[in-house]
C-alpha cells in the first residue's frame, strides 16, 4: 500500500513538449513501472503528435477520455500554470501534482478559490512531486535515493526531503510514500492532509515532517497529530537561523509579523508529541529511535 | 518588490484613493521648489527609504517656513537613517517627499496581506494608527478588525462598512473609508501585491478620510506581467550582492556570520545554515544556487559570497539529484580556481554521481575539506576558522597539510 499513488496510477503530463517536462517525464518513466504509467500528454497546439511513443492529446479532457489517465503532473511555464490545473480540476481528475515554480499567488488563489466542492486534490506548486518507492516516481526525484519501506516522508522543501530521504535509506529504512507538498503560501494538500492519510495507510508505519518558517501549517499539523495520530511523527524545521522579514528562497519561507519562526512550531510540535531534532543530520537517526 | 512612499501614493491615486498633495525631491533646491508649488504654510519633509519605522529615526520633520523646509531637507537628503527595519548600518537618503501639512483628527490603521490560512486576501484595519501594527496585535488583538476577501465578489459594502465602523470611523465619513477600502482592495488585487499598508490612514479635521502614508509590496512572481511597475523599482534601495546574485539567478541573502555558504534548494540551504548554528558558527549568507548549476554559475556565487569582507571560511552543500555531484565539483574546482580560493572550503556532496565528483575534488590539489554529511560539514568548517586564527604563517606548508588528509 502507499498513499496518493502506486502502480495502478495512470499519468498524463501537462506540458509535455517543453524541455522540463520532456527530461522528467523520460526520467519518470524510467523509475519501476513508468513505462506502463505514463500514458498521455497534452499540448493544446500538438494534438495528434507524441513524445516518445506517449501520445499528445489537444485537452486534458480528451487524455483522460482516450487514456483512462487520472492524474496529472505539470510542467507549463509560470504564466499559464494556473490555467493548467483549473483545466485538470474541470476533467474531474483524481490528483494534481503541479511542479511549476514561481506561480503568481493571485493566480493561485483563484485556482484554490475554484477547487471548493471539487473531487481533485492537488499537490505543490513548486514541489518535487510524489514518489511510491519501487511502484511509480512522478516528478523531479531523483529516483535511486529511495527505498521500499514503512516510512512516510511529507516536505515543504525539495532537496531537504531528498536529504531526509537518504538518510533513511541509508540506515536501511525504506519509505511508503514521499510527498513534497511545495514551499508556496497558496498550495493544494498541506502537512495536515498528508498525515491523515499517512495515518490511514497499513504501509506506513512512521512518519517524518519536514517543515520551514513561515505560516502555521505545522502548527495546525502537530495539533491534529496530537489528537488523532496512531502512529510516531518525527519533526524538522528548517529555518532557525533565519532573520524575520527576509524571504528565503520560497515565497512562503518568511517570517512576518513575528509569525511562523521556527523555534514556535518546534515548540507546539514537542508539545504535541512530536520527536523533533534541531539537528537536520538526524532526521533519519531520529526516525530510527521512534520505530518499534 | 518594494516601492517608495510616494510612489505607491501615485499608484493610490490613479485608484482614487484620497492622500495629500505633494511631490518628490531627488534635490535641496528641488524640495523647496516643490513647497512653493505646494503652498499654505505647513510642509512635511518626509525621507524615501523602504524601511519603516522612519519617523522615530528623524526621517519625517514637519517645517512652517521654506527656510525651514530648506534646512530639514539639507539634513535629511544624504543622511544614513537608522531605524528598526534597516538594521544597525541604516540606509541612506537620496530622495525626499514634501507633501502639504495635513490636520489630523485620528490616526487609524489599514492593512492587507495574502492569509496563508484561508488563502484570501486579509483586510485588516485598527484604530490604534500610527503604532506598530505587530505590537496592537499581540497586546490588544481586539482592536483590530479583519475581513477575508472573496476573490471572486471582491471586498463587498458591508464588509467594508462594518470595518469603517468596528475602527470608530463616525457614521458621516463611513461612506468615504468605505470607498478607500475598497480602492485599496482593487489596488492590491489588479497591481499582484503582496502588501498593500497605510499607517496611519487619517480622519482629518474635516471628516474626510486620507491615506497620509504608503506601503506597497509586489509578488515578483508576477512582475513579468507588471512593466510599469518593474520600472518604480530603486536599485539603490537594495543589497548589491542580492542584486548581482540575481542575475545569475541565484538567491542571495546577506546575513551576519563569517560562514559563507552555497547550497542546492531553499530548504536544504536553511537547514544548513541552521546546522552551521548549532555547531557554534554564524552563516554569512543565504545562497541557493537553483537546480541547474554550470560552472559558471557556481563561481559567480564564490564572487558574491567573498565579496563579503567577513567571510571567513566557505561551506558547499549539494544534495545531487537532477544536478549530479561531477558539474558541481567540476564547478567548484574551476571556481576555487579563478577567485584565487584563500579561505578554508568545505565540500559536502550527497547524490547523483557522488564518488565521482569526490574525485575530482580530491584530484584538483586543492586544499578542499571534504565531508560526510551535514554535521560532519559544519563542524569542520567550524573548526577550520579557529584554527585559522593561531597560527596565520606560511600558506604552502598548511596546504600540503590538508592534501595528506
Amino acid at each position: 500500500m502507499s498513499i496518493l499513488i502506486d502502480r495502478n496510477t495512470r499519468v498524463m503530463t501537462q506540458g509535455i513538449t517543453g524541455k522540463t517536462g520532456q527530461f522528467h517525464t523520460q526520467t519518470s518513466r524510467a523509475y519501476a513501472n513508468g513505462r506502463a504509467c505514463f500514458v498521455a500528454g497534452v499540448n493544446p497546439k500538438k494534438p495528434g503528435e507524441d513524445f516518445e511513443g506517449i501520445p499528445i492529446f489537444g485537452t486534458v479532457k480528451d487524455a483522460k477520455a482516450r487514456t483512462g489517465a487520472n492524474v496529472s503532473v505539470i510542467y507549463v511555464p509560470p504564466p499559464f500554470a494556473a490555467l493548467a490545473i483549473d483545466e485538470a480540476v474541470d476533467a474531474d481528475l483524481d490528483l494534481v501534482i503541479c511542479i511549476t515554480e514561481g506561480i503568481p499567488v493571485r493566480d493561485m488563489i483563484r485556482t484554490k478559490h475554484r477547487m471548493k466542492g471539487r473531487r481533485t486534490l492537488l499537490v505543490g506548486p513548486n514541489c518535487p512531486g510524489v514518489i511510491t518507492p519501487d511502484q511509480i516516481k512522478i516528478g523531479i526525484m531523483p529516483g535511486h535515493i529511495h527505498k521500499k519501506g514503512p516510512v512516510g516522508v511529507v516536505s515543504r522543501s525539495g532537496t531537504l526531503t531528498y536529504e531526509a530521504v537518504g538518510q533513511l535509506t541509508e540506515l536501511g529504512l525504506g519509505q511508503s510514500s514521499c510527498v513534497g507538498i511545495g514551499g508556496d503560501p497558496v498550495n493544494g494538500l498541506k502537512h495536515i492532509d498528508v498525515l491523515r492519510m499517512f495515518n490511514d495507510d497499513p504501509a506506513t508505519e512512521a512518519v517524518i515532517m519536514v517543515g520551514e518558517i513561515g505560516g502555521s501549517d505545522e502548527e495546525d499539523a502537530a495539533r491534529w497529530v496530537k489528537d488523532n495520530m496512531k502512529k510516531p511523527v518525527v519533526g524538522f524545521i528548517a529555518g532557525i537561523t533565519a532573520p524575520p522579514g527576509k524571504r528565503m528562497g520560497h515565497a512562503g519561507a518568511i517570517i512576518s509579523g513575528g509569525k511562523g519562526t521556527a523555534q514556535e512550531k518546534l515548540a507546539v510540535m514537542e508539545e504535541c508529541g512530536i520527536r523533533v531534532t534541531r539537528n537536520p543530520a538526524e532526521m533519519g537517526k531520529t526516525l530510527k529511535s521512534v520505530l518499534r | 518588490m518594494k516601492i517608495h512612499e510616494y510612489q505607491g501614493k501615485e499608484i493610490f491615486r490613479k485608484y482614487g484613493v484620497a492622500t495629500p498633495r505633494g511631490f518628490p525631491a531627488f534635490a535641496i533646491d528641488e524640495a523647496v521648489e516643490a513647497a512653493k508649488k505646494l503652498g499654505g504654510q505647513l510642509w512635511v519633509v518626509k525621507a524615501q527609504i523602504h524601511a519603516g519605522g522612519r519617523g522615530k529615526g528623524g526621517g519625517v520633520r514637519v517645517a512652517k517656513s521654506l527656510d525651514e523646509v530648506r534646512n530639514l531637507s539639507k539634513k535629511i537628503l544624504g543622511m544614513i537613517l537608522v531605524t528598526h527595519q534597516t538594521g544597525p548600518d541604516g540606509q541612506k537618503v537620496r530622495r525626499l517627499l514634501i507633501e502639504e501639512g495635513a490636520d489630523i483628527r485620528k490616526e487609524l490603521y489599514v492593512g492587507m496581506v495574502v492569509d496563508r490560512g484561508t488563502q484570501k486576501v486579509v483586510l485588516m484595519a485598527s484604530s490604534e494608527g500610527g503604532m506598530d501594527i505587530e505590537e496592537v496585535a499581540a497586546k490588544t488583538p481586539e482592536k483590530i478588525k479583519k475581513v477575508f476577501i472573496d476573490p471572486v465578489e471582491g471586498l463587498t459594502d458591508a464588509d467594508a462598512d462594518e470595518v469603517a465602523i468596528g475602527i470608530g470611523i463616525p457614521a458621516a465619513s463611513v461612506p468615504q473609508a468605505r470607498a478607500i477600502f475598497k480602492a485599496l482592495y482593487r489596488c492590491f488585487d489588479d497591481t499582484d501585491a503582496s502588501l498593500v499598508e497605510v499607517n496611519p490612514l487619517i480622519l482629518a479635521g474635516d471628516g474626510r478620510v486620507v491615506a497620509l502614508d504608503s506601503k506597497i509590496n509586489f509578488d515578483d512572481n508576477a512582475l513579468f506581467r507588471h512593466p510599469e511597475i518593474v520600472a518604480l523599482r530603486d536599485l539603490d534601495e537594495e543589497d548589491p550582492l542580492e542584486i548581482e546574485a540575481s542575475k545569475f539567478d541565484l538567491s542571495y541573502i546577506s546575513l551576519d556570520g563569517n560562514i559563507a555558504c552555497m547550497v542546492n534548494g531553499a530548504g536544504l540551504a536553511m537547514a544548513t545554515m541552521d546546522t552551521i548554528k548549532l555547531f557554534g558558527g554564524a552563516p554569512a549568507n543565504f545562497l541557493d544556487v537553483g537546480g541547474g548549476a554550470t560552472a559558471e554559475k557556481v563561481t559567480a556565487a564564490f564572487k558574491i559570497m567573498l565579496s563579503n569582507k567577513k567571510v571567513k571560511a566557505i561551506l558547499v552543500n549539494i544534495f545531487g539529484g537532477i544536478m549530479r555531484c561531477d558539474t558541481i565539483a567540476t564547478g567548484v574546482v574551476a571556481a576555487a580556481r579563478e577567485v584565487h580560493l584563500k579561505v578554508p572550503l568545505v565540500v559536502r556532496m550527497k547524490g547523483t554521481n557522488e564518488e565521482l565528483g569526490k574525485k575530482i575534488l580530491k584530484d584538483s590539489g586543492l586544499p578542499i575539506i571534504s565531508a560526510d554529511n551535514m554535521a560532519d560539514a559544519a563542524q569542520k568548517v567550524v573548526a577550520a576558522i579557529k584554527k585559522k586564527k593561531p597560527k596565520p604563517k606560511p600558506k604552502p606548508k598548511r596546504k600540503a597539510k590538508k592534501k595528506k588528509k
